[in-house]
């Protein structure tokens, strides 16, 4: 090691250098720390007095949603700030009751079979009064809009064809076929009541294998498509059930309920006027705007905040 | 082809950040927790030199450590910080500690014993002769380190994007499955691969600008060369 | 405590134990993609590197490969991938593979590097084939430090495969991936628990495996 002689004459420089970025990392690591306290939930700070926070789950439709509600409620000169992506309902539902989200859209029957997975679900109304009477205190839910969109068990056109499945067939049409077929869907449908569970307590469905997807999304699509699964979890807003002639199973005795948009707030967070907004949206909202919607954001690939104000607009509400 | 370009800069609005932003977002997410693991291995790696019994198992403990898959890691922190960039950095600060640490102690004790004794002859105390004479003969060693944590952790970032748009780039993968677009995954990928590349380029650098009597920066090709560290130790 | 009252409450629960999302299921499934991505890694990254080292050309240009190689993304690479070809085996290997030629690379390269010149100049004096120098002189010698590579490689995989389950695959993932989408913490500490247990059991299979491969003079040193 010829080096260590050489060493003596920079020794300085070596301290200099040292000292410069013990500094600077040392201010760097203080701006970290001090900038991460204002974006996290549980250092005890809510969400700034005044500040609405609209989240969504991780798929197209809840981010288009929650567009829709926080560009209207801009348009009341509310401040918003976005939580897109969250994950899934497990997840949002715990950020909701803390308070970091304040605004979320929610599926009302979807809701109440995750509050209560025994509840039956009769009527739009009734299905409203149970989740209220289930939610946690600090939360409620506004209007429902007429707009729908249900999970479903859908079936790709081979397997339709080769079980003889047609659009009038119910899902208890499936049970002889269902030990031969690998349903789809995202990871928390295997556990969900409104999921496997269901479908084997309800229906006597009992599938061979269940493939882990995502919530409805590309890779659900994807995999009917190209018969990696026979079944799957299909939003029925889905634009690509049309396109690859899938084939949407009959739910008749309700298994997935009621599934109205309905935002979900959290009480404290949002004024008479946030309401009002809200409720406006959700009575121009229906199925047939939603698929629209939907159809513009997946399959021509706008930007769903784009696609949200321009409807706003054009319904006069923005 | 052009329209495909055009369409991998276009990032979806729920991202909330430009191309630029997220960029500056990863850079954030990657760099902070490698300096802050750099600030916690130093006075870590003193100790397993100081007491020699502490590294065996300090060295058991972090490749534990290491085992455990990031995105486990980012899901049982949520419960304690949220769905946060600092969920994401936590994790990554260990990692680079688990890699650095045993750098730092290879490097410090490849410093031979008759360079310590001279210094000691010239009358160094032990914290003087730690910062002005094994700190920078350890240096490559714990710059080779550095560059193998600053890389995972660039990498890692993205893995984030699990845990609901805390990926900084790694978001734009999300956003390509949910909207059916790979360019976002394309430009993704490439960019994240660019800045470690640029990254570890401007590591090189600051080591050749530290260790000014090493030749050129690159290995010196006498015999008398260190013993490569090997990567598993760095690790 | 939580935590290993999440483990207990994962490991005691049978319904964990059997069918296609059982633990053995799952664990196969992780201890084969691992398997396989660690030889194929390995297939194009011991006789690179050998090569390279024995000859002692292209340092610059493998530091700068394996710079590359580390500098791509596995996670996103992943999700590319599938999205380009659709799920299956294949696109999980590539991005591990990317992951583990690297280390392998490298070390592999290093250790050949660093074998004491005079023992394999004096193969040389003695008439000794370059094949044979490089496979009877530093081979053994360098061993131990491959094997190292090796072993980094290979707890690399292991930690790094779970991502496959993001994309639909199986594996010990699974757990973590569906653990964190329904919000089921024993799900995701049971699974990280296996898949620290199973870097483990790997770096217990090396450290059994230099015993046996490494020859006692050189083991010494």
């Amino acid at each position: 090691m010829t080096s260590t002689a050489k060493s003596s004459w920079s020794r300085t420089r070596h301290t200099g250098a040292a000292a410069v970025a013990l500094t600077a990392a040392a201010a760097l690591l203080a701006g970290c720390s001090s900038g991460d306290t204002s974006d996290n939930p549980l250092a005890g700070e809510k969400a700034k007095a005044g500040t609405v926070v609209v989240g969504s789950n991780n798929f197209a439709e809840s981010t288009l949603l929650a567009d829709i509600y926080g560009e209207a409620l801009k348009a009341k000169g509310i401040k918003v700030t976005y939580k897109h992506n969250i994950g899934s309902r497990e997840t949002t539902y715990g950020l909701m009751k803390n308070g970091t989200v304040t605004v979320l859209p929610e599926y009302n029957g979807s809701l109440l079979a995750y509050l209560d997975p025994k509840a039956e679900q009769k009527s739009a109304e009734a299905v409203n009064e149970a989740v209220k009477a289930k939610l946690d205190k600090k939360l409620t839910i506004l209007q429902s809009s007429p707009a729908e969109d249900k999970d479903s068990v859908t079936v790709n056109a081979q397997t339709a064809k080769k079980y003889k499945l047609t659009s009038s067939s119910t899902l208890a049409d499936l049970k002889e076929a269902a030990p031969d077929l690998v349903i789809g869907g995202s990871p928390e449908f295997q556990t969900r009541h409104q999921g496997l569970e269901g479908l084997k307590s309800v229906y006597g469905l009992e599938f061979k294998s269940f493939k882990a997807l995502d919530a409805g999304g590309p890779l659900t699509q994807a995999a009917l498509t190209r018969n990696t699964v026979q079944a799957a979890d299909i939003f029925t807003t889905d634009p690509t059930i049309v396109k690859e002639k899938f084939v949407v199973l009959k739910d008749p005795e309700n298994l997935f309920g009621f599934a109205n948009v309905t935002p979900l707030v959290h009480k404290s967070g949002l004024s008479k006027e946030g309401v009002d907004a809200l409720d406006a949206v959700s009575a121009k909202l229906d199925t047939k705007t939603l698929l629209e919607l939907d159809a513009q954001v997946q399959l021509e690939k706008k930007d769903p905040l784009d696609v949200a104000k321009t409807w706003l607009k054009s319904a006069g509400l923005a | 082809m052009n329209g495909f370009l055009d369409g991998s800069f276009d990032i979806p609005s729920d991202l909330q950040h430009s191309w630029l932003g997220l960029i500056g977002l990863h850079l954030r997410e990657a760099l902070l927790p490698v300096l802050a693991g750099l600030l916690l291995a130093l006075p870590l790696a003193q100790l397993c030199v100081r007491f020699r019994w502490l590294y065996p198992p300090v060295l058991g403990a972090t490749t534990v450590l290491y085992a455990i898959p990031s995105l486990a890691f980012f899901v049982v922190l949520i419960d304690y910080t949220g769905q946060t960039e600092l969920t994401v950095m936590i994790p990554l600060a260990v990692y680079s500690l688990v890699v650095l640490v045993p750098a730092i102690v290879d490097g410090v004790r490849s410093v031979p014993q008759e360079t310590l004794a001279a210094a000691t002859a010239m009358g160094f105390g032990p914290v003087r002769r730690y910062l002005q004479v094994q700190l920078p003969i350890a240096v490559p060693a714990i710059m080779a380190g550095l560059r193998v944590a600053t890389a995972s952790s660039i990498s890692l970032v993205s893995v984030g994007a699990l845990i609901g748009n805390q990926g900084a780039l790694g978001n734009l993968l999300a956003a390509a499955q949910k909207y059916d677009r790979p360019e976002l995954a394309v430009n993704s990928v490439l960019t994240t691969a660019a800045l470690a590349i640029v990254c570890d380029a401007l590591l090189v650098l600051l080591r050749v600008a530290l260790t000014p009597w090493m030749p050129n920066g690159r290995r010196p090709r006498t015999a008398a060369r260190q013993r490569p560290v090997p990567e598993d130790v760095i690790r | 405590m939580n935590v290993l009252n999440f483990v207990n409450a994962f490991f005691s629960d049978s319904a964990h134990w059997h069918g296609y999302d059982g633990i053995p299921q799952r664990l196969l499934e992780h201890v084969r993609y691992s398997l396989l991505a660690l030889a194929l890694a390995a297939a194009i990254g011991l006789p690179v590197g050998l090569l390279t080292g024995h000859t002692g050309r292209g340092g610059n240009a493998l530091a700068f490969i394996a710079t590359a190689a580390r500098a791509l993304p596995s996670f996103g690479l992943l999700v590319l991938i599938v999205i380009l070809m659709g799920f299956g085996l294949l696109p999980v290997m590539i991005p591990l593979v990317i992951l583990a030629v690297p280390p392998i690379l490298v070390t592999t390269y290093e250790a050949v590097r660093s074998v004491d010149p005079a023992p394999v100049d004096a193969a040389r004096g003695m008439g000794m084939r370059e094949s044979r120098i490089l496979f009877q002189v530093e081979l053994p010698v360098a061993l131990p430090l491959i094997l190292s590579g090796l072993r980094s490689a290979a707890i690399q995989i292991v930690s790094t495969a779970t991502i496959a389950a993001y994309v639909s695959l199986g594996g010990l993932g699974r757990y973590i991936v569906d653990g964190l989408y329904q919000r089921d913490y024993e799900k995701v500490v049971g699974g990280a628990t296996l898949v620290a247990v199973l870097a483990l059991v790997t770096l217990a299979v090396f450290w059994a495996a230099g015993r046996l491969a490494v020859s006692p003079g050189v083991r010494r040193r």
